[in-house]
């Protein structure tokens, strides 16, 4: 096949920032056949390719992409969903740049492949024209139960009921997809292509249950009373972190959680066509410096407001947030107020946020992460007047299902303790993704989804 | 989808429905509550468990219309359907070793109250209660109020039945008289819930109060529903909805319950102009009963 030797990745059309901005459809708006094919051709096929150890389910990198070369996309798609159940969803939100695409052989001579892209073509490809499911084998006659419905849930699921088993999927919100439907926003992550993706899974025979809060409607261990012989659990880390400073009570004053799922899954951006409000003033500030910061910001412009500004206590150089969100955010408009740190938020007498009294920051010694911890600069406090503040600084285990299961040990930081097989203390229950890692990425749930599956497996077939 | 088996209507504005529910029948417990969405598009609210059956698999819920999703609800009918009735969330409550307890309710707060003073009643407790309402036709709960109390006392804001005047009125006479409680439970609006605990804390007696934030998920993963209670970040929705009275600080509740109030209003105006032009006229009929 005939090699495309530029150093650069094929771009990949967007919307203006002076456009999107202000609306809620995707940024990025996917490459056509003819920049696939293009892009394709940049790929060494390398014989030991290094981008698929840097994939966390290990998709045949150089497999496909020969196929989309070759413009065999239905080739292409079927090599993806081998290892990868959700590949619309990868190709968008992943960071390539520290996985897949930073082992690239071609990114050290210039930009890598772009592998990302080159995934989301395929899946989109496929959607278009309606999604094959592939031959199931027989139904082995064993149930298992998997709890929550994101990332490393519905890997797990797909993968189990591939291999035959009975899957019921039990989800507490309304609607399946986790993070991928409440957190992430319409413009990274169309919900369209979430519910698709989850309809593929349904298709492999899994059953998704919504409004069914574990822990307390049921408990795991009326999953095993009820004829599940193996629990996955995939809850993920969703207990909002506030910052304990005075004002955190006002009004206007929200979680990241609050703020992206009423926009993101309740659709407050249609209110009142829908039913969900939020309020969004002209001034907002986010504070934090993860996707999940960039994410409030995008949508809180989308929102209307006239400025908001990331809000963060660290610099540039250790923000967490991916690269090109960074950049998308700034080319919107973003403002970054890089080594400030909040002190108290400030209200009025009818208790809306009217500002937020922040401290400058420098950078010390590397703390236990590895950063250089910042530390406050005396009297270099000041007031930012703002109407809306969003607390993006993390968050935790929830801890409504880890107090209802008995025998689960847990991490010092409250987290599910699992060996690297997805394996928990307490017999037939397995636990992966953010529940037990702490907040991390769509992928690497996806891998712990998908090793949990293979060992659930080991352990139901040595049981019989 | 979750089946409406029967509706009843307790007061103007305030209905009563059973819902087909069997898991969250199964688990219910008094203090807990569910959070109901009616449809694609329609918000996520929560809704006080009156009383459950779990052989039957009937949840009981009462609401009060008072915006455009209790609104809407109001007009649907037994044997439709509504998309998500998630539950049983929030902690119930429990009372191990109390010989004799008090509870205040007022309005809609006497639906939430009644299952935990039945409960009381089975393990043998002596009951007290007071329930009141502005006007003798929204008075609710009477009657099964009356069957799980040793001693009830009827109280309306106008005088149009019982004692005139508010609950909190005879909860000081009864305290005044010096009659001891091993706990009181006050559930009503929250400035009767902080009136109510004012009147309690002199005598020392603990005294619980159900709050009634806004919530989103009501699993403890937004923390819209956040209230202090003793200078601590709380969750209503998974560390309560059940808190000590005494502790919470009642104003910030009032202010944060307001946070909408702009939006309420544009969403209720706009489902009555294109929903409601048909009801008019029987609408007129009923607040003409309500005035006679």
């Amino acid at each position: 096949m005939p090699l495309n030797k530029s150093k650069k990745k094929t771009p990949m059309p967007a919307q203006k920032p002076e456009v999107r901005r202000r609306n809620f459809n995707e940024v990025a708006l996917g490459y056509t056949e003819e920049d696939a094919v293009n892009e394709a051709q940049r790929c060494l096929q390398c014989k030991k390719p290094g981008c698929v150890q840097g994939c966390p389910v290990q998709v045949q990198i150089p497999q496909f992409i020969k196929r989309i070369a070759e413009r065999d996309f239905d080739g292409a798609i079927k090599v993806i969903k081998e290892t990868n159940s959700l590949p619309a969803v990868c190709g968008r939100v992943c960071p390539q740049e520290e996985q897949c695409e930073q082992r690239c052989v071609v990114g050290k001579m210039g930009e890598p492949v772009g592998i990302g892209r080159l995934e989301r073509f395929a899946a989109d490809w496929e959607r278009a024209k309606g999604v094959q499911v592939p031959d199931l084998p027989t139904k082995l006659g064993k149930k298992v139960a998997v709890i929550g419905s994101g990332p490393a849930s519905l890997t797990c699921a797909g993968d189990l009921a591939k291999l035959g088993y009975d899957v019921t999927v039990f989800e507490a919100f309304h609607k399946p997809g986790g993070v991928l439907i409440y957190g992430i926003p319409e413009f990274r992550l169309p919900k369209a292509i979430v519910q698709e993706e989850v309809e593929f899974i349904k298709k492999l025979g899994v059953e998704v249950r919504t409004d069914m809060v574990m822990g307390k409607v049921l408990t795991v261990d009326d999953l095993f009373d009820m004829g599940y012989e193996a629990v996955f659990i995939g809850t993920g880390a969703g207990l909002p972190k506030f910052m304990g400073i005075p004002g955190e009570n006002y009004l206007g004053v929200y979680s990241a959680n609050e703020f992206l799922t009423r926009i993101n899954l309740m659709k407050a951006y249609s209110f009142p066509e829908t039913d969900t409000p939020i309020k969004v003033g002209k001034k907002v500030a986010v504070v934090g410096g993860g996707n999940v910061a960039m994410d409030s910001a995008r949508s809180a412009l989308r929102m209307g407001a006239d400025e908001v500004h990331i809000v963060y206590r660290r610099s540039e150089e250790e923000m967490p947030a991916r690269q090109e969100e960074f950049e998308n955010a700034r080319e919107e408009g973003i403002i970054f107020d890089f080594l400030t740190n909040p002190v108290q938020i400030i209200g009025d007498e009818k208790g809306w946020v009217k500002g937020m009294e922040c401290i400058r920051m420098e950078l010390g010694e590397p703390d236990a992460s590895g950063r250089r911890r910042p530390v406050p600069v005396k009297g270099s406090e000041f007031t930012m007047d703002v109407d809306t503040v969003v607390i993006a600084i993390g968050t935790g285990p929830n801890p409504l299902l880890i107090k209802a299961t008995e025998g689960l040990e847990l991490t010092k930081h409250g987290y599910i303790a699992a060996d690297e097989n997805g394996k928990t203390s307490r017999e037939g229950v397995w636990a992966g993704g953010d529940i037990v890692t702490g907040a991390a990425t769509v992928i690497l749930a996806m891998g712990a989804g998908k090793k949990a599956a293979k060992s659930i497996h080991e352990y139901l077939q040595s049981k019989k | 989808m979750f089946k409406i088996l029967e509706k009843r209507d307790l007061a103007p504005s305030i209905k009563l429905f059973v819902m087909d529910a069997p898991l969250v029948a199964k688990k219910a417990r008094p203090g807990q509550f569910v959070i109901i969405r009616i449809k694609e598009g329609g918000e996520r609210i929560p809704l006080t468990i009156a009383d459950y059956d779990a052989e039957k698999g009937t949840v009981t819920v009462v609401f009060q219309e008072v915006g455009k999703t209790t609104r809407e609800l109001g007009t649907l009918k037994a044997g439709d359907f509504i998309q998500d009735f998630v539950g049983p969330l929030g902690v119930p409550v429990e009372f191990p070793h109390h010989k004799k307890v008090l509870g205040v309710g007022g309005g809609l707060g006497v639906a939430p109250l009644y299952p935990k003073l039945k409960m009381l009643h089975e393990q043998g407790v002596e009951v007290v209660s007071i329930i009141g309402a502005k006007t003798a036709d929204m008075l609710i709960f009477e009657d099964e109020m009356k069957a799980v109390s040793d001693r009830l006392y009827v109280c309306t804001d106008d005088g149009s039945k019982g004692r005139h005047g508010f609950v909190t009125v005879v909860l000081k006479e009864l305290l005044e008289q010096g009659e001891k409680f091993d706990e009181i439970i006050i559930i009503g609006p929250p400035i009767l819930m902080k009136i109510g605990a004012e009147i309690t804390r002199p005598y020392g007696i603990p005294t619980m109060v159900s709050l009634n934030p806004i919530m989103v998920d009501g699993t403890g993963m937004c923390g819209g529903c956040r209230v202090s209670v003793g200078g601590e970040i709380k969750f209503a929705c998974v560390d309560g909805p059940a808190f000590d009275g005494h502790k919470v600080d009642f104003d910030e509740l009032m202010k944060r319950l307001a946070t909408y109030r702009d939006e309420e209003k544009t969403s209720l105006d706009r489902f009555q102009e294109t929903h409601e032009c048909k009801l008019t006229g029987q609408m007129k009929g009923a607040n003409e009963n309500a005035v006679k």
